[in-house]
């Protein structure tokens, strides 16, 4: 069966129409987050820190907290959320007793994962703009880092959310995987000069570090070559991820 | 043909869901599957939409290979799930909206088949309503409306009026046979015997993943089974003196602490029935034999939830 994008955006229409209703309690409390990290970290620890590479604190936490926020967006989406939607509301079945394939189901919610990534990450950015804290226009070049991150969450929420064998477990996502990543991916602070050059390619492995690069980098208005591998590595773990996760899709829907 | 199945098994690891499935709809007939829970029933339903591939075995759908292209077949065909499946927080006309564009629909085809839907199933006084706020007859009326948004040529239905209450069984029921009626051919899977009886012109029982009796109804019964069923509490002393009555053709059977007696004619027996027995008998019931008599007659097994 031929991959139809349609389908696919069918699934991700049940979705908006279904945020449409709910999304004044979904929406606050992601978006609060990483305000609250910026106003209590950024400005309150900031006060004590005369200048981080070279700018100030709050200057240097922004860009990452895009990030976090798009991370965040995507990652609720697609363990709650799709759990629920696989397990207690049989959303899935229903699909499948119309034109919708696994493959459209699996897009569709890749999609919808992307879009609340932006959702979050864009008004968080809004709020950096309306702060000062996004120089403009160069900061616009960070918008293309919600969208990977959005991607790249997703596919690695997907991959986990397909194979937890109860609700129970996504506390060790969050919390074992989500949260170290949050706290040592150069959001809060520049691993280049904390770790020994050894240890920095394995820092490299941490999925978040790569779309807070591109981040940073656009709200300081330069270009670093290394963005390119920050590309290469969000786009390709994130297909590959997707496609370990059709089979998988497949097998939890068709069986 | 608008489903023909052949050969078709369906394991699961070491369970044989299905096994060696043979099955002909024809158009604009209404097919009852029927049989207790854990028979194969849904199973079957979910290979014949393309949900999950037979292990071996064909089946083609308007004579189009389900396995090869389920797409082209799910968009000529609805399915009303077991388990309603839709958005609590929205009103059924969201709803009906979110399952158009499933397939496809776009204004101002879908909002006209939306109202069409909604005044067939007589949704109309509760239609701006979220779902979570509706009663069970409600919901599994919005469920059926859903599975025909795109106006399909094959509807199934699995077990479409479990839990719910005799009205609103009745309803469901006639809106079936106005499908019927305008061409749409019917597949239904249910353990109420009653229900299959009032809609069916065939139906397959099912026990075990396999078809052990098929035909229309009424000539199932008259081929198996005595015309009429005497019902009758008895300790198994009685049992022995009623026993003794009986004509040779009688054929009895022991359900559920109740001794079912199959005779063409039951009103010569009842006095002697009523000289064995000491109290009024208010326990005794005199019936036409039905599809549950069947199947306690082909599996010797009771329906769960049978009517």
């Amino acid at each position: 069966m031929t991959f139809s994008l349609p389908h696919a955006l069918a699934v991700w229409r049940r979705n908006a129409a279904m945020y449409g209703r709910t999304w004044m309690y979904n929406l606050l409390p992601n978006f609060f987050e990483p305000v609250l990290y910026l106003v209590a970290i950024g400005l309150g620890v900031g006060a004590y820190v005369s200048e981080m590479a070279g700018m100030s604190y709050a200057e240097f936490l922004a860009p990452g907290l895009v990030c976090v926020a798009a991370m965040n967006g995507a990652s609720f989406e697609v363990t709650y959320n799709i759990y629920v939607r696989l397990t207690f509301d049989k959303a899935y079945d229903a699909m499948l007793t119309t034109p919708i394939g696994p493959d459209e189901v699996l897009a569709g919610e890749v999609l919808w994962a992307m879009t609340r990534a932006s959702i979050y990450g864009g008004c968080f950015f809004l709020v950096l703009v309306l702060w000062g804290l996004a120089p403009m226009p160069s900061a616009i070049l960070a918008l293309p880092s919600i969208l990977l991150s959005g991607l790249l969450f997703a596919a690695l929420g997907i991959a986990f959310t397909l194979r937890v064998p109860s609700i129970d477990l996504f506390s060790f996502y969050f919390t074992l995987f989500l949260t170290p990543l949050f706290l040592f991916s150069d959001v809060f602070f520049p691993l280049e000069e904390r770790l020994a050059g050894a240890w920095l390619w394995v820092a490299e492995l941490l999925p978040l570090l790569h779309p807070v690069r591109i981040a940073r980098c656009a709200f300081r208005g330069e270009f670093r070559a290394i963005i390119l591998w920050d590309v290469v590595y969000l786009l390709g773990l994130s297909t590959a991820l997707l496609w370990w996760s059709r089979s998988a899709v497949r097998e939890r829907l068709m069986s | 043909m608008i489903v023909r199945a052949q050969g078709v098994s369906k394991k699961f690891d070491q369970h044989l869901a299905v096994e060696d499935l043979d099955l002909e709809i024809p158009h604009g007939s209404c097919f009852g599957l029927l049989g207790p829970n854990g028979a194969g029933k849904t199973t079957t339903l979910r290979m014949i939409y393309g949900a999950t591939a037979p292990t071996s075995g064909c089946i083609k759908v308007f004579d189009i290979d389900v396995a090869k292209q389920p797409r082209s077949v799910r968009a000529r065909l609805g399915v009303t799930l077991q388990h309603n499946v839709m958005i609590d927080v929205l009103t059924p006309i969201d709803n009906l909206r979110v399952f158009g564009r499933y397939h496809l629909l776009r204004e101002p085809e879908l909002s006209k088949r939306i109202d069409y839907l909604v005044d067939f199933l007589e949704l109309r006084s509760h239609a701006d309503m979220p779902v979570i706020n509706l009663s069970g007859g409600f919901q599994r009326r919005l469920a059926i409306a859903m599975s025909l948004m795109n106006d399909p040529e094959l509807l199934i239905l699995d077990e479409p009026t479990t839990g719910l209450d005799p009205a609103v069984r009745l309803a469901l029921w006639s809106k079936i046979r106005d499908l019927r009626t305008a061409g749409t051919t019917v597949l239904i899977t249910t353990h109420y015997m009653d229900e299959a009886q009032r809609l069916c012109d065939r139906v397959a029982v099912m026990a075990e993943g396999k078809i052990i009796a098929e035909g229309a109804p009424s000539d199932l019964i008259a081929t198996h089974l005595k015309q009429e069923a005497i019902e009758i509490d008895c300790d198994p002393s009685e049992e022995k003196k009623l026993l003794a009555l009986l004509p040779n053709t009688a054929r009895t059977m022991r359900a559920a602490g109740r001794l079912v007696i199959y005779v063409d004619e039951a009103t010569e027996l009842l006095s002697s029935i009523d000289a064995v027995s000491k109290d009024d008998r208010h326990s005794r019931v005199i019936r036409p034999t039905n599809l549950e008599d069947l199947f306690l007659h082909l599996t010797g097994t009771q329906l769960e939830g049978g009517a």
